[in-house]
Order: structure tokens, then sequence, then C-alpha cells
């Protein structure tokens, strides 16, 4: 018989009690994910595929092979976020009056915090890296990122992160404190329970992940670009992931920094954030927020560059403006940093600074608005196919400038004071991160999709998937501009007033079409690889215009057998121009990364470890800890890290693209 | 200069009414009593009319280039090289500039006049200032409720606020824990409520009548309660309110306001005849509990002293009489709690089951994590007046 | 790693671009691939500059917290200078021999830059005790990062550093081995670089803790 100590020694506060038992939705999930889980396991092992992933995609350095693993992440994780939105959209379409809806308030204030951070770390961030990764490199004419390795343990310490939130689902709980965690409400005394801890863990993890792989971009694009490519010849998208990056790098510190603090406060009883004995809570939001607004542009300017590239290849023209879209994209980047107050400019820092804070933020606009010129500018007076990617585009241009009007009201700071935490200024990020962050997503992975498979993703159900999420982000949306403007905030899970019940039942068959949208973009996928013999095209289906369609689709691993010479922007379209042939033969032997399994390892430990942290069993901390460190080290005692590719293995890859290609 | 909506463009006007039309009426912040909202409210037209000039003309353009320049149309000018042409970026740079030029002036002038902690320089668009001085109220969000004192009157409400019409008010506000924005649309914009800190708002009503206030800042489980009404009384009517209050309410003094200071919610309104004097002044040092120092008095000795002393490590030692206790309960962090003190992390969201402690023992820290809260006793419940 | 080399964007790529001769659109030639350290080095310098935000963050919050002494002690009352006096000299000397140890490498010589790099260790480990003393009387007498914002604050920033050589510490202990193993290899050499070049950056750090949090909260 154990006695209790002894149980709380192996288990720490972990017990029976911790899991949601009584909940009927979470115990529902939790048998689909099992199901689910142990059908996928079961075909993985009965098609004996484990060696296969183990080898060819989870140890994989490559980095085209990561960027899609990074958007397979995101996409699972979108579906998580999402049906964390369809919860909130239900309880507030029925909470109105006497009716308390079906959540209570525990589990509404976890599921809008799950969706915010899901949503921002581990679908947009993860969506953006992977773009990121697969097509930069392919852009610069390099054969991989700088660090191969560290791309994969990035990879994996965002996995990591990720499988602890979900883990949070079902054994204790999620944070309660909204997406950036906010103090007071998490700390210590006011939480004593597992969500912040599972919402710090995770976040710390994932944004190691993050950091490690903007010095990875911001290096890879310094260092390894094509002979010729210059600054001012590199591809918009180019441009602006270097910038997001960099910014990447500046900020994430910062979170960590913040991150650690709260968590010392949590389990060292420090006083940082505390309302008593010299703690300040105002700091948390001071430094999350400095965190907070430049990430904005880490995901929108990456975005900005899928449209470039999507605007300029399917009018068939050179983008319109290249240097003063560069000159945008720094000037933002510059920019973010100045403006992080205008999210509390109601805690009173007085007129001056709120002014400044508040034309430092309009002053953005001014970039902003000269690229949306600049996109206007190459549509006139080309020849626009209107193929998937660049409906988005026009879909992105309709909805984004009334984000951005909406984003320039918040900024004044009088005008907030009444808009501040109401449903407006939801209302207002959703439209710039949907309009123009998630519809650059999925333009991309239309537009690139043939690049990574060498098929096209089926157009009709692409038509539904884009209609889908236009039509339902506008019916979702508008309802809820309206509200805010009627003085209804943020984060109730009930209402009195059955007057506005009419616009949450709007808002919630906006999330409807926008599920049949985000149902037909995976019914796209499947009838896609179903029909991809039909759906077949060569290398270049779309005349692009950059590097990354100078190679085969898909590309080999070693992307280029022979790196491009650049000598314009647009280097592929003027290759084409110019009539640049393709040497068939002398090639040489390539020199590659290997794979290696240390970063799952690192990050598993790391999952544990966390795990461990969150639930007070403190020996399984001490072992995943001293794990990480072992692993690390004799990782280093690994000097065999690169090999080389025979010519001829070369030659035979090259001929046989060149037979699938034609 | 913001009160005239004249000044909008007519275009801007004409694109605003569909929505104003869906709005009107039921809209706080667009339909508003109190001056400060008005102005507040007519800044978002005038930048909304400022912006539309640029916004609307891109907005048709799109659709024009994208219908005109689309592959099937044979006659659009193609023209691959198109790519580059000074004057055109020349606009495209400065008619945003402009614009924001435009929206930062408004921006400096009204962020300067509609600052909260300014007092106001008209009572509304027709009533010039008068010498009155301005009402004070002192608004401590509590853990999940509003406590308004009215030190002036000596007297106390939960969740309900009543404002004579006409008479500028001033707020000062501070939280015992939790930070809440006190935000009532009709009256003005919100302003946070922070502990340890004191936050001002200068504001006036200006229609009587019934109206709604809450907190706009998410502050934990029973935040969505977290309302209180606010009347807009005439001078009489006010009068009579708060004679009312003082006839028929309890006494706020620490022991009650201890006990009120509780987690609970959907708290009905209370009143309270009368108010300990520095009550606010205590929730905003943060030394209601008696034997916990101020923070005012814990700075002045730092400063005067350079800390606490080498041997002063015992929280509030050297401090005047009587207060030399630890300054609240805190709990240890998790590395440094033993055995007994880890709980199994039960899961929170269950439904209450009769071992919990919620109205047993309002003190209970665990209230804090209980999914359905159960109200502890008002204080003085028995004295206490509803409604 | 498959750092690519990059070859001069002039001479013979852009012989084309006057039209006179084709432009060359591949690289055709074997190009000796330089693995040394030019993308290393930049990564790691770029790390280091996220490392110092880290840094640049905790003085920042210190910066607020420095006066929140909640009626404890103040650093004129718990700072003993001398000691950390002491502790500066053990780094900066440390840091000399760092410097020593790595113009032993660039010369090739193998058991100088491992001796070199030894004594460093020494140097760190006794930096990193006398900060542990320091740490353990102040919580002896009760000035404990719980007491107040300021201590938490103090904790946190000198702590993080610590951590830091704490690190860097073992670094040098798997460099030694490794130097040992296979001598001053390439890859060798680039992870000793890396490694001084985060030696020394803690030490400028630590300049930074010395005059803002030690000289400063004394003469407040």
């Amino acid at each position: 018989m154990f006695s209790e100590s002894v149980l709380k020694t192996i288990f720490g506060r972990l017990s029976l009690e911790s899991f949601p038992i009584h909940e009927p939705i979470l115990v529902a999930t939790f048998i689909g994910v099992v199901v689910l889980g142990l059908g996928i396991l079961g075909a993985v092992t009965k098609y004996k595929l484990w060696g296969y992933l183990w080898t060819e995609w989870f140890t994989s350095v490559d980095h085209k092979k990561i960027g899609i693993m990074y958007m397979i992440l995101g996409v699972i994780m979108l579906l998580r976020g999402f049906a964390d939105a369809i919860m909130m959209r239900a309880q507030q379409a029925l909470s109105f009056g006497a009716n308390e809806g079906y959540l209570n308030a525990h589990h509404f204030d976890q599921v809008f915090t799950a969706h915010g951070t899901i949503m921002i770390f581990f679908v947009a961030i993860p969506l953006v890296v992977g773009i990121v990764n697969y097509v930069m490199p392919l852009q610069i004419g390099a054969r991989d990122v700088a660090f191969p390795f560290l791309n994969n343990f990035s990879f994996w310490l965002t996995v990591a992160g990720a499988m602890l939130v979900m883990v949070s689902l079902f054994v204790g709980e999620f944070s309660r404190g909204g997406w950036l965690n906010y103090v007071p409400v998490t700390n210590l005394q006011n939480s004593p329970d597992t969500g912040p801890d599972y919402y710090l863990w995770a976040l710390q993890i994932a944004g190691v992940g993050t950091t490690l792989s903007g010095i990875n971009m911001v290096v890879t694009i310094i260092k390894m670009r094509a002979p010729g490519m210059t600054m001012m010849k590199m591809p918009v998208f180019v441009w602006t992931a270097l910038c997001s990056n960099v910014l990447v790098i500046a900020i994430f510190p910062i979170l960590t920094a913040a991150f650690a603090m709260l968590m010392l406060d949590r389990y060292a009883g420090f006083n940082f954030f505390t309302n008593d004995l010299g703690g300040n809570p105002m700091m948390y939001w001071n430094l999350v927020w400095i965190w907070g607004h430049p990430e904005v542009y880490v995901l929108i300017l990456p975005a900005f560059g899928i449209y470039s590239e999507i605007t300029s290849t399917f009018t068939g023209k050179r983008l319109f403006g290249y240097s003063s879209m560069v000159y945008a994209t720094v000037v933002i980047t510059i920019l973010s940093f100045l403006v992080w107050l205008h999210h509390f400019f109601t805690m009173g820092s007085g007129a001056s600074v709120n002014s400044f804070f508040g034309i430092a933020t309009m002053v953005i606009s001014i970039p902003t608005g000269a690229k949306i010129f600049n996109w206007l500018f190459t549509m006139y007076r080309g020849q626009i196919r209107f193929e998937l990617p660049m409906q988005w585009v026009v879909a992105f241009l309709l909805t984004f400038v009334v984000g951005g009007m909406t984003g320039v009201m918040l900024a004044i700071p009088p005008a907030d004071f009444v808009l501040h935490n109401s449903l407006f200024l939801v209302a207002h990020f959703h439209n710039v991160i949907i309009g123009g962050v998630v519809f650059a997503l999925f333009a991309a992975i239309d537009y690139w999709f043939p690049k990574a498979f060498g098929f096209k993703l089926d157009p009709f159900w692409g038509r539904i998937h884009f209609w889908g999420w236009v039509i339902g982000y506008w019916v979702a949306w508008t309802p809820m501009y309206v509200a805010g403007l009627m003085g209804v905030t943020r984060r109730l899970r009930h209402l009195d007033d059955a007057t506005l019940q009419p616009l949450y039942i709007i808002a919630g068959i906006g999330v409807a079409i926008i599920a049949i949208g985000i149902g037909a973009f995976l019914i796209q996928l499947i009838v896609s690889v179903i029909n991809r013999d039909k759906l077949r095209v060569g290398n270049d289906p779309w005349g692009g215009r950059t590097l990354e369609w100078a190679t085969s689709s898909p590309p080999p691993n070693y992307n280029f057998a022979f790196t491009p010479v650049v000598h314009e922007l647009d280097a592929w379209h003027d290759m084409k121009e110019r009539g640049a042939k393709t040497p068939n033969g002398g090639y040489l032997p390539i020199h590659m990364p290997r794979n290696t399994g240390a970063g799952v390892i690192l990050s598993g430990l790391a999952m544990v470890l966390g795990f461990a942290m969150v639930w007070y069993i403190w020996w399984l901390a001490a072992v995943a800890f001293v794990g990480i460190i072992a692993v690390s080290i004799g990782h280093t005692f690994n000097y065999n890290r690169d090999y080389h590719i025979p010519a001829e293995e070369v030659a035979e890859t090259e001929r046989a693209a060149a037979v699938a290609g034609a | 200069m913001l009160d005239q909506p004249a000044l909008l463009p007519r275009l801007a006007r004409a694109a605003l009414i569909p929505l104003l039309l869906a709005v009107a009426g039921c809209g706080d912040v667009l339909d508003p009593a109190g001056d400060i909202a008005l102005q507040q409210r007519n800044l978002i037209y005038a930048s909304v009319g400022l912006m539309l000039l640029i916004i609307v003309p891109v907005m048709i353009l799109v659709v024009v280039f994208a219908w005109r320049y689309r592959a099937g149309n044979k006659d659009a000018t193609y023209d691959p090289h198109f790519d580059h042409s000074t004057s055109l970026e020349l606009v495209i740079w400065s008619a945003p500039l402009l614009i924001i030029i435009a929206l930062g002036a408004l921006t400096w002038s009204s962020t300067h006049l509609l600052d909260p902690f300014r007092p106001l320089n008209r009572i509304s668009a027709v009533k010039a200032k008068t010498n009155e001085r301005p009402l004070l109220v002192q608004v401590v969000s509590l853990d999940w409720k509003w406590l308004f004192i009215y030190p002036e009157l000596g007297i106390a409400t939960v969740n309900e606020l009543a404002l004579p019409v006409d008479r500028e008010v001033r707020f000062d506000m501070t939280s015992s824990n939790m930070m809440n924005t006190f935000y009532a649309p009709t009256l003005a914009g919100m302003v946070y409520t922070m502990p340890g800190m004191r936050s001002t708002l200068h504001a006036v009503l200006n229609k009587a009548g019934d109206y709604e206030g809450m907190s706009a800042n998410y502050s934990g489980a029973g935040f969505s309660y977290m309302r209180f009404k606010l009347r807009g009384l005439d001078n009489a009517g006010f009068a009579n309110w708060v004679g009312q209050v003082k006839a028929r309410g309890m006494s706020l003094d620490t022991a009650n306001y201890l006990k009120l200071e509780k987690p609970s919610e959907k708290v009905p309104a209370m009143h309270f005849a009368s108010v300990q004097p520095e009550l606010f002044q205590r929730v905003y040092e943060r030394c209601v509990t008696p034997g916990t120092p101020c923070m005012s008095e814990i700075m002045a000795r730092d400063a005067a002293a350079g800390g606490g002393g080498r041997d002063a490590n015992e929280a509030g030692e050297g401090m005047p009489a009587g207060r030399g206790s630890i300054p609240r309960e805190k709990p240890d962090g998790a590395l440094f709690k033993d055995k007994q003190e880890i709980e199994p992390a039960p899961h929170l969201s269950k439904p209450p089951t009769s071992d919990v402690p919620g109205a047993t023992d309002p003190a209970s820290p665990r209230n804090r994590d209980m999914s359905f809260l159960l109200l502890p006793p008002a204080p003085g419940s028995a004295g206490a007046a509803r409604g | 790693m498959t750092t690519q080399a990059q070859p001069a964007y002039a001479g013979n790529h852009s012989a084309g671009d006057d039209g006179t001769q084709p432009p060359i659109f591949y690289e055709t030639e074997a190009h000796e691939h330089d693995h040394s350290s030019g993308g290393t080095m930049l990564g790691f310098w770029i790390y280091l500059m996220s490392d110092a935000l880290i840094f640049a963050t905790l003085f920042a919050t210190y910066g607020v917290m420095s006066t929140s002494y909640a009626g404890g002690p103040a650093p004129s009352q718990i700072f003993a200078l001398p000691l950390v006096a002491l502790n500066t000299a053990m780094l900066l000397i440390s840091s000399i021999t760092c410097g020593m140890g790595m113009i032993a490498m660039e010369e090739g010589k193998k058991g100088a830059t491992q001796l070199w790099f030894a004594i460093t260790f020494l140097f760190g480990a006794a930096f990193v005790g006398i900060e542990l003393y320091e740490f353990a009387e102040l919580i002896h007498e009760g000035a404990t990062p719980m007491r107040s914002g300021f201590l938490s604050a103090f904790f946190t920033l000198v702590g993080t550093h610590g951590l830091h050589v704490t690190v860097g510490l073992i670094w040098i202990l798997v460099m030694l081995v490794q130097i040992q193993q296979r001598g001053l290899v390439p890859e060798n050499r680039r992870r000793m670089m890396c490694l001084s070049m985060f030696w020394h950056l803690l030490d400028v750090v630590w300049i930074g803790v010395f005059t803002f949090v030690y000289l400063l909260g004394v003469l407040r």
C-alpha cells in the first residue's frame, strides 16, 4: 500500500482527479483521438512504414521535407484551433439571458485561451515557417539552409510545444489567462492550477525552436545566395522572409525572458509580476507586447512576400516598384518596434506617450499602403490569369484594406478608449490575420504545391475552399464589428442583452461557412492525391519567375544539380527569356548533410521535462534535464555529419526528373 | 472641432449610413449619453471619413483592374515592362502620407483634449463648464463586482453607479486583485483598474436614463457577470437616491470590506449608508487588512533609510507599531512546497460537489477556481438594501 | 553542414552582361567548398545577439524594480563590494587566459590551447563558486529572492549570467576532451571560436552587471 507521500513523490500533483472524465465533450474527443491515433499507428505498423518515416522524414535535415512537416503540423493544429472557435461561437450564440450555454466559465476561458495560443503559435507560425523553409532556399538557389540539423531540431521543438498543448486537453487543463497568459490572472495565487504552467512550458519550448529557426533563415539568406544574387536582386519573398526572421531573432528572446520571469514567480515564489512585495504586473504586459506587436509583422511580412510573388507570376509582369516594396518592408520592420504601447492605451500612460505610440502606429500604414498600390499597379496592364492563388490575392486586397482602416481607427487613442477590448478589436485582428496571413498561406499552398509534389491541387474543391473562407470570413466578422460598435466586449461567456443574439447567430453561421471551406480544403488534398496523374504538371506550371521553378518538381534532395547564376531580378524569367540551357552532363558530386535523430530525441526529452514540471514530478524533470544535457553533449561528439552524392547518382536523378517533367 | 460631423466629406457619410442603420438606436458607442463618449464617437466618424478617401478608390481600382486586365480580355493593353514609374510611386507614397498627416494632427490634439486625467473643459456641446466641483467617485474593481465609493457623501454601492446629469464626475480607480477596465460605453471610454495603482477618468453624463457598465478586461471566472447598472438622475432624483441609500444601507467597515473582497459573482446591487474613511486609499495602498503596512509607508521608509536595514529581512519589520506583520499571505513557489502543500490538481471545470467550500467558506482560495461560484452571504445581508 | 561557398559575384559570371558573350547561367565548375566558419560564425554571432537581448530584458526589468525593496534590504546593505571585485577579477582574468588559448590555437599548439583553457576553466569555476557563496550568504541573511521585487530581479539577472558561465564551463570541458581526441581539426577550431566569443560576451555582460547593479546599487 503506497502512502500518500510516496504517491506524491512519484506522480507529483497528478492524480485520477486530474483527468476530465466528467466532461462529455473531452471524453468523446479523447475517444476519437485514441481511435484515430490507433488507426494511424496500426496502418503505419501494418505497412511497415516506421523505418521509412524515421529515416526519410523524422530525422531528415532536408529543408523541403522539414517545410512539409511544418505545414502538416500547422494544418493539424488549425483543426484543433478551429474546433475551439466553433465551441466559442456556439456558446456565445446560445448563452443569453437565462440560458447559460453549455460551457462553464473554466471551460470557456480555456477554450478562448487555447484558440488564440494555438492559432498564433502552432498554426500561423508553423505554416509561415514551413513555407519559408520550403521556398526560400530554392528561391536563392541554395542546396539547403545554413544549419540543416538546427532546422530539424527547431521543427521538433515546435512539435513538442504543440504536443504539450494537446496533452493539456486530456490531462489537467490549459491556461485561462488569455492568449498572452496575462498576469494577475495567471499569478500563482490566482491560478494555482496546471493551466499557466502548460502554457509557459509549451511556449518556452516552441519559442526556442522558433528563435533557432530565425537565426538559421537569416544566415541562409545572407550567406547562401546563388552567385550574382545581390540583395536588390533577391525575390521579394526572400526579402520579407529576411525581415520576418530578423524580427523573430529580436523579439523572441524578450518573450523567453518574460515567460521565464513568470515561471520564477510560479515555481520559486519570486516577485516579478505579483501584486505585492514590489512586483509589477504591468511589466509583463509591456514585455509580452514588445514581443507581441512585432510578432504580427513576423506573420504578415512573409504573407506580403507571397502575394508579391503570386501577383507578379499571374499577371505576367515584373512586380511594380520592386525597390519601394523592399524599402516598405524594411521600414515596417523597424517601425514595428515603436508601437507596442498601443495595445494598452487605456492603462493611463498620459496623453503625450499615447499620441506618440498612436502616430507611430499610423505611420506603419504608409508603407503598407504603398505595398497595396504596388500590387494594384502590378495588375495594371497585366494579363491576369485567375488561377486559385491569384483569386486569394484579390480577396486579400479587398479584405485587408478594411482591416487596415479599422487598425488605424484603433491607433487613435481616444477612439481606442471606446473600441479597446471590444469585439471591434477582435474583428479587426481577425480581419488582418485571416484576410492577410491565412489567405496568403492558402494562396501559397495552392501556388507551391505543384512545386513540392509535381501535381496541381484540384481546382474545383479549391474554389469551394476559397469561397468558403472568403464568404465565411465576412459573414462571421461583420456582425462582430457591428457588435463592437455597440459596446460589446470580448471574452464574454454570457450576455444579458438578448437583442444581440441575432448578431452572434449570424457569426455562428459564418463560422459554419468557414468550416465548409476547411472541409473543402481537406477534400481538395485527398482528391488531388487520388487524381494526381490527371493533375500532374511540368516543372514550371504557372510560368514562374523565380529560381524555385528552375529545378524539377518535386526538386531532388540537392535542389540544383548546378547552382544557377543570377543576372537579373526574376532570375528564372530572365533565364527563360535568354534561352538558358540546363547542362545535361558533367555532373559533379554534391556535398550534403546527413540525417540525424538527435533533434527528435532532444525535443522528446524537452517535452517530458515540460510535462514533469507542470505536474511537479521533480524526479522525472531531473531525469529529463540530465538527459537533454547528456544527449546534447553526446551529439557534439559526432563529427561524421556529411557525405557526397556521387556524380553518377546525380546524373541518374536528373535523367529520371527530365523524363517525369517532360 | 470634433463634434461637427458636417466636416465629414459627403462620400464618407454616404458610406457610413448602412453601418449606422445597423447600429443606430441600440449602440452605446455610436449613440452615447455622455459628452466624452460623444466626442470619441465623432473622432471615429472623422477618422473613418478621412480613411475612406483612400480606401474606397483602392477597392474600386482593385475590382476594375482585376476585371479589365483579366487574361481573357484581348482589348486591354499588356505591358510586361511597366514595372516602374517614379511619378506614380511618388503618388503612391504621398497619398497615404497626407492622410496620415491629417490623422496624426487629429490624434495629437484629440488625445490631449480627451485625456482621461484632464478635467473637462465643457459639460456638453451646448453647456459650458460651471464652477461646481466635480463629483468624486472612487471605483474599486473586486473579484468580480464593482465597488463605488462616494467619499463626499459618505456612501458606497456595489454594482450600481448613480450619477447626477450634467455634473462633471472624477473617477479614481484601483483594483483589489485583478486588472479590469472600468467601462460604461455610454459615458466615456474605458480605463484600466490595477492593483496598487490609481487611475483617473473625468466624464459627464448628459442624459438621464438607465445604462449599463462593465469590466471590459477579462479577469477570471466571474468576469462575464462583472457588470453594473449606471443610472443617470437629475439633481432631485440624485439627492433622493442618496437619501434612500443612507436610510436603508449598512456600513462598509474594514470587516465588511474584507468579506466583500472575496471572489463572488452575479452579485446584486448593494447599498452602504456609511463608509470607513480612507477606505479607497487603503485599498489602493494594499493595506486594508489590519496589520499590513501601506505602500506609501514602505516607500517612504525605503527612500529615507535606503531600504529596510541590513537585518530587516522580515517583511514590514521596523514599521510603525501594529503594522509589523507579513504584508499578505503569498503561496510558496512550487519548488519550495513540501509534500503536504502539493495538492493533487483536480480538474477545475468539474461541477462543484458538496465538499467544496463555496458559500460555506467564502474565504477559501479554492473558490477562485470553482466553475459555478456560490454566492457568499453579502456583508450585512440582513440589512443590505437590494437593487 | 553544407555551407555553400560564396564565389565572387564579379569575375567571369557577369562577363556576359554586356552582350558580347552569352552569359553563364549555371555554375558548372567544381568550387572548393570552404567548410570553415563563415556561416557558423555569423549564426553564432546572431545567437549571441539574441542572448544579449535576454540580458537586456533582464537589465530593463532590474531597472524598473531596482528600488522596489518592499521594506526589505537595499543594495547598500547587502552587497559586499570586495567580494564582487574579486569575482570580477576572476572573470576578467579568465577572459585573458581564454584569449591566450585562442592565440595558441591559431599557432596550432594543441597542448598550450588545452592548458590555457584549463586555466580559463579554473578561473570561471572560481567565479561561479564565489557567486554561489555570495548567494548563499544573502539567502542565509534572509535576503532571498522571494523577499522583494528588487531581490527577485537581482537574483535573476546575476543568476542568469552565472548560469551562462556554468554552461561555458561545461563547454570548455567538452572541448578539452574533443581537442584531446581529434586535435585542432577545423570543426574544433570553429567550436573554439564560438566558445571564445561566448566567453567574451559573458565578460561584457558582467561588466554591465558590475557597474549597473553593484556599483550604482551601492552608490544609490
